[in-house]
């Protein structure tokens, strides 16, 4: 990469009570990118996404988001930066509307480092993005389907206009329609200048949207490399994807 | 009583409703984004009324009075952020019976500071300018101001309606209600949110107690009544629900006002007095709300709250230096009668003491292997005290009967109250506890004829041999020691595991044929058991047991007792009630604002200690041995 990665992650640990779950992991997201955390369940993926977001209170390591420290930042810093979350379960709210629930994301429009701006949302453009959402402005949360809640928690984030999205299984728990249109959103928002960091374990979505993919088993790193080399190295995919 | 009458009492009742609602509703939206239940909540009501009466006097006339009571609400609710600011913000992480604790503590520091501003004496303001008259309601006169509560209480619920339903912060609260740390992640500042939040509810409660400023005088007791009236009101409205907490708000205020209206009334067989029902009225409210509706009226079941404190580690057995330690402490016990000899005064004090040790440990088992956290445990404390007392007053029974007696009673009280307990969780197990708690202590302080009322039990003194203070001092260390061994036993038997299991995840639990609801039932029985004990003694100790000793005052010393040792450790409700009963007897009769010295400890130790005394000695002892562990490989 030429430039400097937006996020560059050094060392990260991270401790449930007294277990260790994470141990020392170092990756990069570049400009635009698309990378993939891959592994069976309980690898670590959601783990290390939450560590990076700042909401796990006991971590170790160093990362840098956009030029800067957020190491030791709370999680609503690192949001206000620019670094966007969606949590696996989701976690929209349940009793406000669609509307509302756009709303608690909104914060300003935002630059990157060099000064460019970054792409930034309206509830109207991202209607356009989720037609389905579009349908239900004032449905509440808990009115909605498992796909329709999975569509919202994207745009919510979305609306913090992020330089960086993390995406903790977008694919899971979904219909196949829904996960081909997330797959469609994901390359659409990449192509609109968004950095994206998603965990998956379904490799056939993956090969959809990812650039790289860094591969986890038991809070270690085990393999690193492109999409397409991954693709072609079925021993890896054998060790550490397939059930 | 004629329907007219009724019905004037009803108008009453709504005033009072109005009241209510004001500081349950300022409890409630707390509770629902901060998940901290402000026990100090009563206290910025009773500050508003201290506060809106020397702007009503001080100043005076129209400005002084209705310009004195906005600025109270403005005041209290500034008070309030600066309590969030200072105390709460440091303890969001702390466990949550912590923060009661903490919360606890302002009541006490705050009542002093009251005292210490104010004096003893009852404040009663002046007559409000414009509504100082009365108009004629159903051939009664009916205050102006009275008729002007009953409608500033609906005006705030429309107003706050809106405003949750309307705006960016009404958003927020009612999406942080349900997750907060999401809220965190999309960039919201909690901090500023919390602050906010908890000004908001002060504001609403400070507004309530100037608003009382004209009706009813100022006075030292309105916290411990109000948050007691408020907690009612918001569990039988829900949790959460604003308009349930009006709702909740009439229904109990109308109850009471019909109980007062209806007085004596003679069935022929037997003549009931409602006015004295008054003080347990509102908790059979509750009860049969509870029962019927777990999550009150207007209430729904709450999301389960992401516990953001660290998980807890299991108990362990007592490891050889701990067992030695204890019967290190044993044979200093024993031989306390000898050193003693020259101060008397240090036997009464281990009485006091080892009193405490079973009570504190019998409430520990079920809020700490259990999670069950139980508000009302001094009912048991009280069934024991006074089934053994009333069996010498009325049988004349000898003490080795009354003092097994003791637990039987308890035993029985906590199974029929246990039964319905166990079927609620969290906070509402709590309010129902002390729903309970509070029926027990209204069935003694009423019953005058058989209990005795106010006066309580008196003479009931230990036979010879007993009567020396060293030899009941024994009999107290050999039950509290047989009390202590056997609440041990039943935590590492099966039955122990099922019941911790059945406390970390209900759901596994019932997955692996453990039939959670009776497990936590028996040990909810069980802990009354032996709470039964402390009280049988302490009634011999004392001679006497009159209802003040049972009230909710001991249930919150229970409280503080296993929350200052440490609730994650069988070790943390000894050593705290130790502490606690000492502090008591000693530091506490020392000076007048003893209330505010203990509010300053407790302070102090939740800020430094958050895991308890206990705790944190043991977590600084498990650093050590990881540092060292660590360094070694």
């Amino acid at each position: 990469m030429s430039s400097a990665p937006m996020l560059a992650v050094d060392s990260l640990s991270a401790w449930y009570g007294a277990a260790r779950i994470l141990y020392d992991l170092s990756f990069e997201v570049g400009r635009g990118e698309v990378v993939a955390l891959m592994g069976r369940n309980g690898a670590g993926k959601s783990t290390t996404l939450k560590a990076v977001m700042g909401l796990l209170a006991q971590r170790q390591g160093k990362v840098r988001f956009n030029g800067d420290d957020i190491s030791a930042l709370k999680p609503f810093e690192i949001a206000r930066r620019g670094l966007g979350f969606t949590p696996e379960d989701r976690r929209i709210f349940v009793d406000l509307t669609v509307m509302e629930n756009l709303d608690i994301g909104r914060q300003a429009p935002r630059t990157f480092a060099d000064g460019a701006p970054a792409p930034s949302w309206t509830p109207d453009k991202l209607f356009a993005l989720f037609p389905n959402l579009a349908e239900m402005p004032n449905r509440l949360g808990n009115r909605m389907s498992g796909g329709e809640q999975q569509m919202l928690t994207v745009a919510r984030t979305l609306m913090g206009n992020p330089l960086l999205v993390l995406l903790d299984e977008p694919s899971e728990g979904v219909a196949p329609l829904i996960v081909e249109q997330m797959a469609s959103t994901i390359v659409e928002l990449k192509k609109e200048g968004l950095s994206i960091l998603l965990s998956e374990q379904n490799i056939h979505f993956a090969r959809l949207v990812a650039d790289r993919v860094y591969v986890l088993e038991k809070g270690q790193i085990h393999w690193q490399g492109s999409m397409t080399q991954l693709d072609n190295n079925p021993d890896v995919q054998r060790a550490y994807l397939t059930v | 009583m004629t329907l007219s009458a009724f019905l004037f009492q009803a108008l009453n009742g709504l005033s009072t409703a109005s009241g209510l609602f004001f500081i349950a509703v300022g409890l409630s939206l707390i509770f629902g984004v901060t998940r901290i239940i402000n026990i100090a909540h009563g206290s910025l009501y009773m500050l508003g009324t201290y506060i809106a009466y020397s702007f009503a006097t001080k100043i005076g006339g129209v400005l002084g009075f209705w310009g004195g009571i906005l600025a109270t609400a403005l005041i209290v609710g500034a008070i309030g952020a600066l309590i969030e600011i200072v105390l709460l913000r440091r303890i969001y992480r702390a466990p949550e019976l912590f923060q009661l604790l903490a919360t606890f503590a302002l009541v006490l520091v705050i009542n002093d500071a009251t005292l210490w501003l104010w004096g003893p004496e009852d404040l009663l303001g002046p007559r409000a300018p414009g509504l100082g008259g009365a108009v004629e309601v159903l051939g009664r006169k009916l205050p102006t101001y009275d008729l002007f509560l009953i409608f500033v209480g609906p005006l705030v619920l429309v107003i706050l309606h809106f405003a949750l339903a309307r705006t960016r912060f009404g958003r927020l609260i009612r999406a942080a209600t349900q997750d907060r740390e999401m809220v965190g992640a999309l960039g919201v500042n909690q901090s500023i949110l919390f602050t906010s939040v908890f000004a908001l509810g002060a504001l609403l409660a400070g507004l309530g107690g100037a608003l009382q400023v004209a009706r009813e005088p100022a006075n030292l007791a309105t916290d411990l009544v109000a948050i007691g009236d408020a907690f009612v009101v918001v569990v039988v409205g829900g949790m959460g629900s604003i308009t349930g907490a009006y709702l909740a708000a009439v229904i109990i205020a109308e109850v009471k006002a019909l109980c007062i209206g209806i007085g004596v009334v003679d069935f022929g067989f037997i003549s009931v007095n409602f006015s004295k029902l008054t003080l347990v009225a509102e908790f059979l409210v509750m009860a049969v709300v509870l029962i019927a509706r777990p999550y009150g009226l207007l209430g729904r079941a709450q999301a389960t709250v992401r516990s953001i404190a660290e998980p807890e580690e299991p108990i362990r057995p007592a490891t050889p230096m701990l067992k030695a330690l204890a019967v290190t402490v044993l044979a200093l016990l024993l031989c306390l009668p000898l050193l003693a000899q020259s101060s008397p005064y240090l036997l009464i004090l281990g009485i006091d003491v080892l009193i405490a040790v079973i009570f504190a440990t019998s409430l520990h088992f079920i809020m700490g292997p259990g999670g069950m956290h139980s508000f009302g445990h001094a009912a048991y404390f009280g069934l024991g005290a006074y089934g053994a007392a009333l069996l010498v007053k009325w049988l004349g029974v000898p003490m080795g009967l009354a003092l097994a007696a003791a637990p039987l009673v308890a035993l029985a009280g906590a199974l029929l109250f246990g039964w319905f307990a166990v079927r609620l969780s969290g906070v509402y197990l709590a309010m129902l506890t002390l729903a309970f708690a509070q029926i027990v202590w209204a069935a003694v302080f009423q019953w005058e004829g058989f209990t005795g009322g106010s006066n309580g039990v008196i003479g009931v003194w230990p036979p010879p041999p007993f009567d020396k203070s060293w030899v009941y001092f024994v009999l107290t260390l050999l039950l509290a020691v047989t009390g202590v061994l056997l609440l041990r036993r039943f935590l590492f038997a099966p039955f122990g595991y099922a019941m911790r299991a059945g406390r970390d995840s209900p759901l596994r639990a019932e997955a692996i044929g453990i039939d959670v609801k009776r497990v936590h039932w028996l040990g909810f029985a069980i802990a009354g058991g032996v709470c039964g004990v402390a009280g049988g003694l302490f009634a011999f100790a004392k001679g006497s047991i009159s209802p003040e000793t049972i009230g909710v005052g001991r249930s919150i010393d229970g409280l503080v007792m296993v929350l200052l040792g440490g609730i994650q450790t069988l070790t943390g409700p000894i050593v705290g009630a130790s502490v606690f009963a000492t502090l008591q007897d000693t530091v506490m009769r020392q000076t007048e604002y003893w209330r505010a010295l203990l509010g300053a400890i407790i302070l102090l130790l939740v800020l430094a200690f958050p895991q308890g005394i206990v705790g944190a000695f043991a977590a600084i002892w498990r650093k050590g041995k990881i540092e060292k562990s660590e360094g070694a490989s």
